[in-house]
């Protein structure tokens, strides 16, 4: 039975590379500062395999195997290029080193957080960082990853190569950096791993590449790797709070649900018990920052499921604390619904930041939308279509389209 | 591996300094470059004359072309440079970071091409 042989391999390969790519990648990236050459080996070597174990059978190691292989490319394309470039010497030393360094290796120590802090480098450019992430240690394609980035897969394999090309050039280390830096450095790498999920978040539909998903196992794995820092403990409950309403943010048809008109019944209870629990290690560390108040917020929010009501004051208090730490005009936004939940609409529309001073908002469609609906809550409806116009305009998901479309038409028959 | 630390500054400032500020800022440049060596990080350093001493130079179908001036026309210039030994990018930044051009100007950190 080859065919299911080939099967069976297939899918033992795919399990592997789901676990140890990165792990992989990581560890031989990091003896040879050269991210390309470690994906084009290992990616020989997942090749071999394909070929290798239907025949010979499975590894008892498939990771030390691969390891194995990847390791033997490496030196092999050191040695080809020996000829060609100059620095042919310093490579050979490299390859010489890294067998020296892997035949000792009994299991694969975990550089994965040294990749990761290397990929969101401050000499990295930052747009760069979360898909480098995506690639290197998810092994995401370009192709997927431009599609969540909405940039052509042409244009996302030159960028990450660029980016590539100058971990090795430029010398950026893989290392986790010292207690002193710690701090700011992982705030590069958090930020990354955020950006890749709300990409995930804002495209729902696209569960092929799921982002979502990979950014809270990338979340996961931070943890479980630097299980002591209060912002990766908020930042994976964030992700776990947002995530526990996947279900419930589109009707059965597919329509878009606000949060406010959410059934909490539909609501992840097991993935909410776990965001609260990482929350409170999280302030267990006693150091507050950005995503432990978002996680706040949602955990706020969350507890609509077991107390029926929404503590508007406490959720305006935290987006309070949040724009200290961000001074960010999409939390001032946030901050102005929570104040006209709390105290009413005039509020909420006298706390929306000043379009004059902000023209950067003007293309930021949940601006609009807060707006409209605001305005139309003070009954000025004229302006309030407006609003909703503008944040249809900028509004690309069709569902999001649709629901504002209807309440744009409530708002027009209100004006007759 | 080695990087070029270039110090890009505004031009002009060094003169507008009285006397014991141009000695205060010669010695911190005195004491960089002293930090440096004993590290074991000195490759080389040099000042430039400024930018209007400069001529760009180009050949086009076998002719010379000669024009005064610097290359880039730009409010800091090209004013120095050190070229160093570090073992990666973040000692070569922690080096920039300390050299004074990096309070008077701004410093770009390029590594040097193996040969």
């Amino acid at each position: 039975m080859p065919a299911q042989g080939d099967q069976l391999v297939h899918d033992i390969a795919q399990k592997v590379a789901r676990t140890s790519y990165g792990k992989l990648i990581a560890f031989l990236a990091k003896q040879t500062r050269d991210v390309a050459g470690a994906e084009d080996a290992l990616s020989e070597a997942f090749a071999a395999a394909l070929a290798d174990w239907p025949q010979k059978g499975v590894p008892d190691n498939p990771e030390a195997w691969l390891m194995a292989v990847a390791k033997r490319k490496i030196i092999d394309a050191a040695r080809r290029r020996r000829s060609g470039e100059a620095s042919a010497d310093h490579l050979q030393l490299m390859a010489e080193e890294l067998e020296a360094m892997t035949s000792k290796v009994r299991t694969i120590p975990d550089e994965r957080l040294a990749l990761m802090f290397a990929c969101a480098h401050p000499a990295i450019d930052p747009g760069i960082r979360s898909p480098l992430i995506l690639q290197t240690v998810l092994g995401l394609d370009a192709a997927d990853i431009g599609s969540a980035f909405l940039v052509t897969p042409a244009a996302m394999g030159q960028r990450l190569a660029r980016a590539k090309n100058k971990i090795k050039v430029a010398g950026i280390p893989f290392r986790v950096p010292d207690r002193a830096e710690l701090g700011e450095r992982l705030d590069a790498v958090l930020e990354a791993i955020y950006a890749a999920y709300t990409k995930g978040w804002n495209d729902p539909s696209n569960v092929q590449n799921n982002l979502a998903g990979e950014a809270i196992w990338l979340g996961r794995l931070i943890v479980e790797l630097l299980p002591r820092e209060a912002e990766a403990l908020g930042l994976l409950a964030l992700m776990l709070f947002l995530q526990s309403r996947r279900g419930a943010r589109r009707s059965l048809g597919g329509e878009f649900v606000p949060l406010s008109d959410q059934d909490p019944l539909l609501w992840d209870g097991e993935m909410i018990d776990e965001a609260e629990r990482l929350l409170r290690r999280a302030g267990e560390m006693g150091v507050i920052g950005r995503y432990q108040l978002e996680a706040a917020i949602q955990s706020a929010h969350a507890a609509l499921r077991v107390a029926g009501a929404t503590d508007w004051e406490a959720i305006v208090e935290l987006y309070k604390g949040l724009y200290k730490i961000t001074v960010s005009q999409v939390v001032a936004i946030n901050l102005a619904v929570a104040l006209s939940e709390a105290k009413g609409p005039e509020a909420g529309l006298a706390a929306l930041p000043e379009l004059s001073a902000n023209p950067e908002l003007m293309e930021f469609q949940p601006d609009w939308a807060a707006r409209a609906a605001l305005l139309s809550r003070v009954e000025l409806f004229g302006e309030a279509a407006e609003a909703y116009g503008m944040a249809i305009g900028l509004e690309s998901d069709p569902p999001v389209q649709n629901f504002l479309l209807t309440q744009l038409s409530k708002v027009n028959s209100r004006m007759q | 591996m080695q990087y070029l630390l270039l110090i890009n500054s505004e031009e002009g400032g060094w003169e507008k300094m009285t006397k014991a500020e141009q000695e205060q800022g010669m010695a911190a440049y005195t004491a960089y470059g002293q930090a440096l060596k004993s590290a074991g990080a000195y490759v080389g350093s040099d000042r430039l004359q400024p930018s209007s001493t400069a001529s760009t130079v180009r050949v086009k179908d076998g002719k010379t072309k000669v024009l005064n001036g610097p290359y880039a026309e730009s409010k800091e210039q090209l004013a120095g440079y050190y070229l160093i030994e570090a073992k990666d990018i973040d000692a070569a930044i922690t080096w920039a970071a300390k050299c004074p051009g990096a309070h008077h100007g701004v410093m770009e950190v390029r590594p040097v091409w193996p040969m």
